[in-house]
């Protein structure tokens, strides 16, 4: 017994070395030299870091595409969902009151045009993504406070779809960050 | 709609042509042949003499558990510890606090088991280095520990009689060197360049386009995420694990991710069969094994698929499904994919938010954890099916009234009490830990706990049994995923489901190596007309039959007062 507790005691010591500092710092290493050096990649405007590509942030004005629902109002520094239940009653209330808001802003579309990630939170509360769907919807509002052409908008949404993987695998997403800052550009 | 199945077809067969080529050659490892990784030999060997063992020492059953044992019990004892003083050590740029006790006793036995149920959030219960020193650490050796008893067992039926079987150490630093480590380097890469950090910087600050000051956590996840899912640890980074876009950003991570859990315990498999010289028997296995996973696959699929229903009444078409608690970039399909993997093989990473999924997912993943053993967790997968198998080898004896037999070894007495008791340990666990929860809820509700049970749920009603049902069946299974609207971190869940991760890891390791041990040290017995051959389609149906059997008649109450009683409501 006593033997294999210093065994123990000494292979956990030399394993720590290996698992816990050459492997992270090969790993840390490798990563200088990925998009952002290993600090997640970041969004400029103006020289200015204005968001991080992967993290989603919170559009409220009528302006901007708006994101989706958050579980942590897009706050970072933690993540989280909503973990409601498909049946609990409050939670149902809520997303009924998402699409009121959306009706309200949006007056050209009917329930059926809104697509259900508009009025779910995400898992992560930190969503990037909206779909499709849920860009198009948001179109004519955003053309009318942009006083834009509608076409406009829309040749921005198709040009921000991103597609399935590799044409194939998965379901095709739009970031909204990305799609916002290309319709700030259009103004000028 | 057809792109998401897609990609799960694809992320199974790429899953299956990479498990089984890694099971051949992990059965050449650990019989110690020759294969292409042999120049790693100089590297172990210093590792053995810095330590102090002799891996040529062979051991029988019994030492083989006592040296598990024994390392398991230092690794408690130490980050027991380092998590409560994790605020004076360094490595804290976002200057976190220190654990409390019974959240040190709830995540170290946690991590230990190989379960990571985590009732801490990455981003504020940890430190950089208590997320590697200790989380990672373990995530690396939780796994070896449970591939190395696998292997225990393997060899205590490849020759017909033996008691000797091999160096515990040996196995133990060869699934680090041999597979864990090399295999993780690859995954973290892939990571690292799709975007999750890897850096040791602290969290960031930046002025978001509409004016607000948003903080972000960050820090070296990469190497983490990667080993989370090769060892089928599951604990995330991040609090929400694998939803997160650093942690998971993209289809092709996720793929990866999804990957990268399901290939060691398909290879463990595969590995068994080459290992004891009967393929024919470890394709029984596997085949068991993928039918169960494909029953409880495609209902998940269509449920999340359909949408909610509530939703739907409201006039919402949902044409992408049940989006509640899921990421866009990768779609209701393969988060219902995820969500039945993860559970059937004790990850418990997360890419949904399970509390949101549909009623009767709910079931199938209840379900999944509760039978444990479709392809399982690293190592122990196996393990768990033996139990069952043995069970179905008696059954079966009983039924034509022979003495049975398993592989030219009597299966006597003390072999099937074994695995009748590891067989009673499990529903007893979930029930009564779900039972003593439901009791404090009612009655102690105003208990002055972290959290007062009256305010445990995040949903009343049927889903909120459910919820406390969850906690205790993803202990008992060493899974770590959770219904996580529960406030699981007070005194009460920290010590219960402490003590049910304990009980759920190690007796089912210590069961079926006993039984091996045992039934490797009698006479072997030649095969002969009278049988019972074992590797045949109907003792796989048998055996089939069994899991279905125990299953149901254990939980079938359980669920019914949670998932079930949910979904009919909902019907209405």
């Amino acid at each position: 017994m006593k033997k294999y507790i210093l065994q123990s005691i000494r292979l956990t010591a030399v394993l720590m070395v290996l698992l816990c500092v050459i492997y992270p710092l090969i790993v840390a290493f490798a990563g200088v030299f990925s998009n952002g050096d290993g600090g997640g990649e970041k969004i400029t405007k103006n020289e200015k870091v204005v968001g991080y590509a992967l993290i989603g942030q919170s559009f409220t004005r009528p302006e901007y595409f708006w994101g989706r629902p958050s579980a942590v109002d897009y706050n970072a520094a933690g993540s989280g969902g909503s973990n409601k239940g498909a049946s609990n009653p409050d939670y149902l209330k809520q997303v009924s009151g998402r699409i009121d808001t959306l009706l309200k802003y949006n007056p050209s579309i009917t329930k059926a045009d809104i697509p259900a990630d508009l009025i779910t939170a995400s898992g992560s509360g930190l969503d990037p993504d909206i779909s499709e769907q849920g860009a198009i919807t948001q179109i004519k509002r955003i053309a009318a406070y942009r006083k834009l052409d509608e076409k406009l908008v829309a040749e921005l949404v198709v040009k921000n779809t991103e597609g399935p993987l590799f044409g194939l695998f998965g379901p095709s997403k739009v970031n909204v960050l990305k799609l916002n800052l290309a319709l700030d550009e259009l103004k000028k | 709609m057809n792109t998401e199945l897609f990609g799960i077809i694809a992320t199974y067969l790429l899953t299956l042509m990479i498990a089984i080529p890694l099971g051949k050659y992990l059965a050449k490892v650990f019989a110690g042949e020759k294969v292409w990784s042999d120049f790693l030999q100089p590297f172990e060997s210093g590792i053995f003499k810095l330590s102090g063992i002799n891996p040529k020492e062979e051991m029988n059953w019994k030492q083989h558990m006592k040296a598990l044992l024994t390392i398991n019990l230092v690794w408690l004892v130490y980050g027991f510890f380092v998590l409560i003083y994790q605020d004076k050590l360094p490595l804290n740029p976002d200057g976190n606090p220190g654990m409390s006790p019974d959240l040190s006793f709830n995540t170290i036995i946690s991590f230990v088991v190989n379960c990571n149920l985590q009732h801490y959030s990455g981003e504020s219960g940890l430190t950089y280095l208590t997320q590697h020193f200790v989380v990672m650490f373990l995530q690396f050796t939780s796994a070896a520990t449970g591939i190395a008893a696998a292997v225990v067992f393997f060899k205590a039926f490849r020759d017909k009689t033996t008691v000797k079987l091999g160096n515990f150490w040996d196995f133990f630093v060869k699934s680090i060197t041999r597979l864990l480590l090399p295999l993780s380097l690859v995954v973290a890469l892939i990571l690292a360049f799709n975007g999750t950090p890897t850096s040791y910087e602290a969290k960031d600050q930046f002025i978001s386009v509409q004016g607000d000051t948003v903080n972000v956590s960050r820090g070296p996840a990469a190497g983490m995420i990667a080993i989370k899912h090769l060892g089928t640890n599951g604990g995330g980074w991040f609090g929400v694990n694998s939803a997160h876009p650093l942690e998971n950003p993209n289809y092709l991570t996720n793929m990866v991710e999804l990957i990268a859990q399901v290939i060691i315990p398909i290879a463990m498999v595969v590995a068994f069969g080459i290992f004891i010289r009967r393929r024919k028997l470890s394709w029984m296995i596997f085949g068991v094994m993928t039918i169960g996973m494909l029953l409880l696959l495609i209902p998940t699929i269509s449920s999340e698929l359909g949408g909610n229903p509530a939703i739907a009444k409201m006039g919402i078409s949902q044409a992408t499904g049940a989006m509640e608690g899921k990421e866009v970039r990768f779609g209701p399909a393969i988060s219902a994919y995820w969500s039945t993997v993860t559970t059937i093989i004790s990850t418990g990473s997360v890419n949904s938010m399970h509390d949101s999924t549909m009623p009767l997912t709910g079931m199938w993943q209840l379900l999944g954890m509760m039978i444990n053993s479709f392809y399982g967790g690293c190592g122990v997968g196996v393990l768990n099916y033996f139990i069952y198998l043995i069970i179905a080898v008696f059954i079966s004896g009983l039924m034509v009234g022979r003495t049975p037999e398993f592989l030219g070894h009597k299966v006597e007495a003390r072999e099937v009490k074994i695995a009748a008791l590891i067989t009673l340990l499990s529903p007893f666990l979930i029930l009564a830990g779900t039972a003593i929860a439901n009791y404090v809820f009612t009655n102690h509700g105003t208990a002055d706990w972290a959290v007062q049970p009256q305010n445990w749920l995040n949903n009343p009603r049927f889903h909120g049994f459910s919820e406390m049902l969850y906690e205790v069946t993803s202990s008992n299974a060493n899974n770590g995923s959770g219904f996580e609207g529960l406030g699981d971190n007070n005194i009460l869940w920290n010590v219960l489901t402490g003590f049910v991760l304990l009980l759920g890891r190690f007796l089912p390791i210590i069961g079926p190596i006993a039984i091996a041990g045992l039934l490797g040290a009698k006479k072997y017995i030649p095969e002969s007309a009278g049988t019972l051959k074992t590797d045949t389609l109907t003792f796989g149906l048998m055996t089939f039959a069994v899991i279905i059997v125990l299953n149901a008649l254990s939980y079938f109450p359980a669920l019914a007062l949670g998932p079930l009683a949910e979904y009919f409501t909902m019907l209405k």
